[in-house]
């Protein structure tokens, strides 16, 4: 060890400045660039795969802000990549733009992602291809990065998981190996050692390999193997399993958690007195007692990818002389000093699998940083590590302070005084904990119990915004191509749609495999945000088959590409990946819902469930019917949509039932005391509602009634088994409306339009109608409230008199009660009357006139057919009409053989 | 009701057989809190028995050098506790809050005990309570006599607390009315309580605190000013996290009360509490142990507190009217009471629950037929 420090002391002494680190620990990015500073080296290498060599100057771009990652992918599996996130507190950040802005060559020494991509997929057995990124194709790839991962962002983790794998080389194993979890491998990682300065905190994430993903590491178990989401599960067993060094050393130093005991040690040791170099050779001692008591533990890969840096650093040395500092994962450090044979080194390299790989920058998020998303690179913190990393002094004060203007944005009563507070608190707690600086936990606490009154609902937006953060980082436009726009590519040739800059219209018939593909490309994208195609209204069909495009590629939308690399490497994972976030963040019921459909309408259905879990709770707790009202017509929709396209929708109905219910209870209170506006309102639900409910019976029916037809025409057991639950629905749904249409708090519009509903549905007889009517225009009733009824029971505005003109029944109801209004009363209802129909166009009027003058009942007798509407007789000539019906069944795509399968089948279209 | 519910949470600790019913904290844990403090090398606060150390360890337990054993006296997450410390130990005013039955008094009673060895300088707050039980009062017999005086006042709980340096606990503050309420707002800004009738003042001097304790279920009843409010730092006891953590906790205090009630030891009522303490979290949560069921929650509120208080009373019962063992029809019979607060609505509710829920337990059937036979 001593003769480590005397390396480590002078850079140019004997050998490599070897910088252990932990990586995204912001207290070893300061003591990184401090140890930089003070030895200046002549080249800076880095722990990373050597592909991105050539991608370093970029970071130096005056577009390019943290957070970054790199990314590697195999060229011809998009879904195979690896990330390695890059914060701005990130030490291999620090040591990339110090070595830019002092021209100094730095250059990145992991073992090259050509092997580390091929990792998982040559090994026998265990997934190969998931491993690493998940490989295999690439919708697995990102399936299960995503889905499986964390859902959240799935990128990330799926990445993440990836990452590892392919992180470090191997190393997701290593790394992992090495420090549990966390950290990813390295414990360094976490640990990274980095001597710190203060921040905190960390755990960092792992990282090592960046990949932290940490969890990365642990795979090694299984071996690569795994696909992304293997590994982390494997990773957390790993965790269980093996030792944790760190956790060796927390325990040792009397510590029960060794997060808390890295950052108190570490990271929040004094900041910059004394000897840059001092931190690392304290940790590199640490790491090498470690090392001898644990070997590289148990994380075979993690060898060989030391032995390639050994060879590297070496190269260096050869060049540059002692001029050389390596930063790298604090686990790492004990084995590049180790000095071993070259040849036996190489040995180690010999045979790996190689697959070809292309690496980027692509832009990542503070909140894919955390791990909340799955492995991610494992941070839980990164807005307070960024904050101490940015804070110029006094990092508590500071913190606090912006915890309170977001308190105050959000219209909480926070006042200095409170900050002032909070800051004695944090630091008292401190103390009372033996730490030496206040870290989140304890300036939490403290805005918990100062600013928040206790509650934690504050506390959560304080999470969200700050401690893990907004943060988007940007990648030059330089930066090569990302996967995803490699895959979406091979995906337009295959589907023979180019981009083209021209405007143009597209006719997809989704009976058709090509076209439905194509469908759910554009979908996807659009979930993206990549507005390639706009859907529009079709053409003179109404059927759900068929849709229209209207595509443009914009220049633009190149960017988009890569903007939306981030949720992922292939179209499919992308969007799962962007639709499960938007599920998760979306702000009201009708959102959610609105998402289903899309998911649908994209094909994703790894996204699913999901989506209908979040839908379900939303459901559950949004109190608003009108909201609740808003979402069922999208959701019905996406049953039919799910029906053509063959999806299973068995959870949507389920959901969808559920949310009928709902409003079936909460729709009559939610109907008293409204005024004209809401009324109004509150009747387009009921008319939304009535047509879900409709469809919604008819979705359970189409979906019995499809396996009916499979099974034998007439088998009347399972038609009756339907008819419950379908009749069962609209049955309620009826006694709402009854309901609704009986109660004096009611608006008129509402019970108008409920009674009429019902005499449509046949549940309510025409005499009883009548009745209803009579008693509301009756002079008891308030002269608005009458009028509303009527409205709602024609349908006011331009639509309800075609309505009237057509309906024979209705007319007559309205005209019977009319008639019988005695003259005094007449002139009393003629306002209100004269309010609906005013509003009729004069076509519809006058038609109404001349069918009034006519009188009742004398349309459907052949008598009148001349008057009833020009060229068109009033009975129906069946001849002519059996004419048609062949015509109507080549239409609607039916053979024409059996009557009962001809039904079934409409069902099934419809 | 909530404050008939409220005191169970105080109730007895009593370890040795004392002459009192319920002997305060510091009379109850005086040995623990004596080795505490012998062995308590750490900085003190002036005028705190303890430091705050040594108080966080007495209230979550724990083992001394020396091997002396601390009993837990709250179990919950150490961080509140050691935010409630803190809070002290900074001089701002700490507000306990959290539903009946979550040991809120239980706890301060506990804090002040270790942080000034004297649980008693106690204001209970109700809707009739006077500014004099916060401020001052007056011996009018010597304030007639021989005029205003210092001799004629007589000093409340919290006017004592600020003379001496101690630690004042303030019971259900929400429910002290407003102008009463605010009668703090100076004694904790200031650290003052002027005396105008005599020209004086009392100051605190260094070691006052105050420990408030307020429901949530009061909140609004009458709520605190935001003045008011901005001098304190609040902590929300929760309810106990998971189900063992409360069948630990229930178990551990019908223990303790056990003792102090003279109840003869019951060989092993584990599963019953188990039982008791599981029908209290589904009704409480609306929801079933697995997740899969929606319950309606009833209008008691259900509290750890209540859970202790069934289980002891069916001690009491199995002891001396059964074969001394707990059974499912000893704890019934509290249960009923606890959860049926409301005759009409809270009776459908229990009824439904037993039918869908009990009756379908596998291993509950004694316990739902002892249920059905009270509920009859």
């Amino acid at each position: 060890m001593t003769g480590t420090e005397g390396d480590g002391r002078r850079g140019p002494g004997a050998g490599p400045l070897l910088l252990g680190v932990r990586h995204h620990g912001p207290g070893s990015a300061r003591a990184v660039r401090a140890a930089l500073a003070a030895a200046r080296p002549r080249v800076v290498l880095i722990e990373g795969p050597p592909e991105a060599d050539a991608l370093i100057p970029l970071a130096a771009d005056e577009d390019m802000r943290p957070p970054v990652a790199l990314l590697a992918h195999a060229v011809d599996e998009p879904g195979r990549s690896a990330f390695w996130p890059l914060a701005e507190f990130s030490p291999e950040w620090v040591a990339i733009r110090w070595a830019l802005e002092h021209d100094v060559p730095a250059r990145f020494i992991d073992l090259p992602a050509t092997h580390t991509l091929a990792w998982g997929r040559d090994e026998p057995g265990e997934g190969a291809q998931e491993p690493v990124g998940g490989g295999d194709g690439e919708p697995s790839a990102r399936a299960s990065g995503g889905p499986s991962g964390g859902k959240e962002d799935e990128p990330s983790e799926g990445t993440a998981g990836e990452l590892p794998a392919g992180g470090d080389g191997k190393p997701p194993e290593g790394d992992a190996v090495e420090l549990p979890v966390g950290g990813g491998g390295e414990l360094p990682g976490r640990g990274g050692g980095r001597p710190s300065e203060g921040d905190a905190d960390e755990l960092p994430a792992g990282r090592d390999g960046e990949l932290s993903a940490g969890g990365g590491g642990e795979l090694p178990p299984e071996g690569d193997g795994d696909s992304g989401s293997d590994a982390a599960g494997q990773a957390a067993d790993g965790v269980d399993v093996r030792v944790d060094p760190l956790a060796v050393l927390a325990e040792a130093a009397g510590y029960d958690d060794p997060e808390r005991w890295w950052e108190d040690v570490v990271e929040h040791r004094g900041v910059g007195e004394g000897d840059a170099f001092a931190p690392f050779v304290a940790l590199e001692e640490a790491m090498g007692a470690l090392r001898e008591t644990y070997g590289s533990g148990g994380h075979d890969r993690d060898l060989v990818r030391e032995a390639y840096m050994r060879l590297q650093v070496r190269a260096a040395q050869r060049e540059f002389g002692d001029g050389v500092a390596v930063v790298c994962g604090a686990w790492h450090v004990p084995a590049l000093r180790q000095k071993s044979a070259v040849a036996a080194d190489r040995a180690l390299l010999k045979g790996l699998p190689k697959v070809k790989a292309d690496m980027t920058w692509v832009p990542w998020t503070y909140r894919r940083l955390s791990r909340h998303s799955g492995y991610g690179a494992g941070i839980d913190s990164p807005g307070w590590y960024g904050h101490l990393f940015g804070a110029p002094d006094r990092p508590v004060e500071r913190w606090l302070t912006k915890v309170a203007g977001l308190l105050r944005a959000e219209d909480r009563l926070v006042s200095s005084a409170h900050v002032i507070e909070a800051v004695r608190l944090a630091e008292t707690l401190a103390a009372m904990r033996g730490r030496p600086l206040p870290g989140l936990s304890e300036t939490t606490d403290a805005v918990r119990a100062v600013m928040c009154e206790g509650s934690d609902v504050p506390l959560a937006l304080v999470h969200d915004r700050l401690v893990v953060g907004d943060l988007l980082g940007e990648v030059p436009r330089a930066a090569p191509a990302v996967p995803l726009q490699r895959d979406l590519d091979r995906i337009q040739r295959r589907l023979r749609l180019k981009p083209e800059a021209l405007e143009r219209e597209l006719e997809l018939d989704l009976r058709k495999d090509n076209d439905a593909e194509r469908s759910r490309l554009l979908h996807r994208l659009r979930l993206l945000g990549i507005g390639w195609g706009e859907p529009m209204a079709s053409r003179g069909s109404t059927g759900t088959f068929r849709e229209t495009w209207r595509l443009r590629w914009e220049p633009e939308l190149s960017v988009r590409v890569t903007e939306a690399g981030v949720w992922g490497t292939t179209v499919l994972g992308a969007a799962t990946a962007k639709a499960e976030t938007d599920a998760v963040s979306a702000q009201g019921l009708a959102d959610v819902t609105a998402l289903a459909e899309r998911c649908l309408l994209a094909e994703l259905p790894d996204a699913l469930p999901v989506v209908m879990r979040v839908l379900a709770d939303r459901a559950a707790l949004d109190a608003d019917v009108g909201h609740l009202a808003q979402a069922l017509p999208a959701l019905v929709r996406s049953l039919r949509y799910g029906d053509v396209r063959g999806t299973d929708t068995g959870a949507l109905t389920e959901v969808a039932a559920g949310l009928a219910e709902r409003i079936f209870v909460g729709l009559p209170p939610a109907c008293a005391a409204l005024d004209a506006d809401a009324a109004e309102d509150m009747r387009r639900h009921v008319d939304a509602v009535h047509g879900a409910v409709g469809l919604l019976g008819d979705a359970v029916v189409s979906a019995q009634g499809a396996a009916r037809a499979d099974g034998g025409a007439d088998d009347s057991g399972s038609a009756s088994a339907v008819a419950p639950a379908h009749g069962d629905l609209r049955e309620r749904w009826c006694r709402v409306l009854r309901v609704l249409s009986g109660r004096d708090t009611v608006p008129g519009v509402v019970r108008g339009r409920a009674v009429r509903l019902l005499l449509d549905e046949g549940k309510l007889a025409q005499d009883e109608a009548a009745r209803l009517m009579g008693l509301v225009l009756s002079p008891g009733t308030p002269p608005g409230d009458a009028a509303a009824w009527i409205e709602g029971f024609v349908g006011g505005g331009s639509g309800g008199g075609m309505l009237l003109v057509h309906d024979e029944r209705l007319l007559g109801l309205v005209d019977a009660w009319l008639t019988g209004v005695p003259a005094e009363a007449f002139t009393d209802v003629l306002p209100l009357l004269r309010r609906t129909f005013s509003a009729y166009e004069p076509g519809v009027r006058r038609t109404l006139g001349e069918l009034v003058r006519r009188g009742p009942g004398q349309r459907g007798s052949g008598a009148a057919a001349g008057v009833g509407i020009p060229g068109f007789a009033a009975d129906l000539d069946s001849e002519r009409a059996d004419a048609v019906l062949p015509v109507v069944r080549l239409l609607l795509g039916l053979d024409g053989d059996a009557a009962s399968a001809d039904d079934n089948d409409l069902v099934r279209v419809a | 009701m909530s404050v008939s519910v409220e005191p169970m949470s105080v109730e007895v600790s009593g370890e040795a057989p004392a002459v009192a019913l319920r002997p305060h904290a510091e009379d109850a844990f005086a040995h623990e809190l004596a080795a505490l403090a012998a062995q308590d090398d750490r900085p003190r606060p002036t005028r705190w028995k303890l430091s705050p150390w040594a108080v966080a360890t007495y209230l979550l337990g724990g083992t001394l050098p020396d091997g002396t054993v601390i009993t837990p006296k709250y179990v919950g997450p150490r961080r509140l506790v050691e935010v409630a410390v803190t809070t002290l130990a900074t001089d701002r005013a700490l507000l306990l809050l959290g539903v009946p039955g979550t040991a809120k008094t239980w706890v301060s009673e506990h804090l002040a005990a270790a942080v000034s060895g004297d649980s008693t300088l106690l204001v209970q707050g109700t809707a009739g309570t006077p500014e004099e039980a916060i401020r001052y009062g007056w011996n009018y017999a010597q304030l007639l006599a021989h005029g205003p005086s210092r001799d004629a006042l007589v000093p409340s709980p919290v006017m004592r607390a600020m003379a001496e340096g101690m630690t004042a606990r303030v019971e259900e503050l929400t429910r002290i009315p407003a102008d009463v309420q605010d009668t703090l707002i100076t004694i904790l800004s200031e650290k003052t309580l002027p005396i105008p009738e005599l020209g004086q003042e009392v100051q605190a001097v260094r070691g006052f605190n105050l420990i408030a304790t307020a429901n949530d279920r009061d909140r609004g009843v009458n709520d605190l000013s935001s003045a008011l409010r901005r001098r304190f730092n609040t902590v929300v006891l929760p309810l106990p996290e998971s189900v063992e953590a409360e069948v630990d906790i229930v178990s551990r205090r019908v223990d303790q009360l056990g003792r102090s009630l003279d109840l003869p030891a019951a060989p092993d009522g584990t599963d019953e509490i188990r039982r008791v303490v599981t029908v209290f979290r589904e009704l409480r949560d609306g929801v079933t142990a697995d997740g899969r069921t929606k319950l309606k929650s009833p209008s008691g509120t259900l509290s750890t507190a209540e859970a202790i208080s069934v289980v002891t009373n069916g001690l009491a019962l199995a002891a001396h009217f059964g074969d001394g063992v707990l059974r499912a029809g000893d704890v019934a019979a509290g249960i009923l009471g606890a959860v049926v607060r409301d005759p009409a609505a809270d009776r459908v509710i229990w009824q439904e629950y037993l039918e869908a829920v009990v009756r379908e337990r596998d291993g509950w059937k004694d316990f739902y037929r002892a249920c059905r036979e009270v509920s009859a």
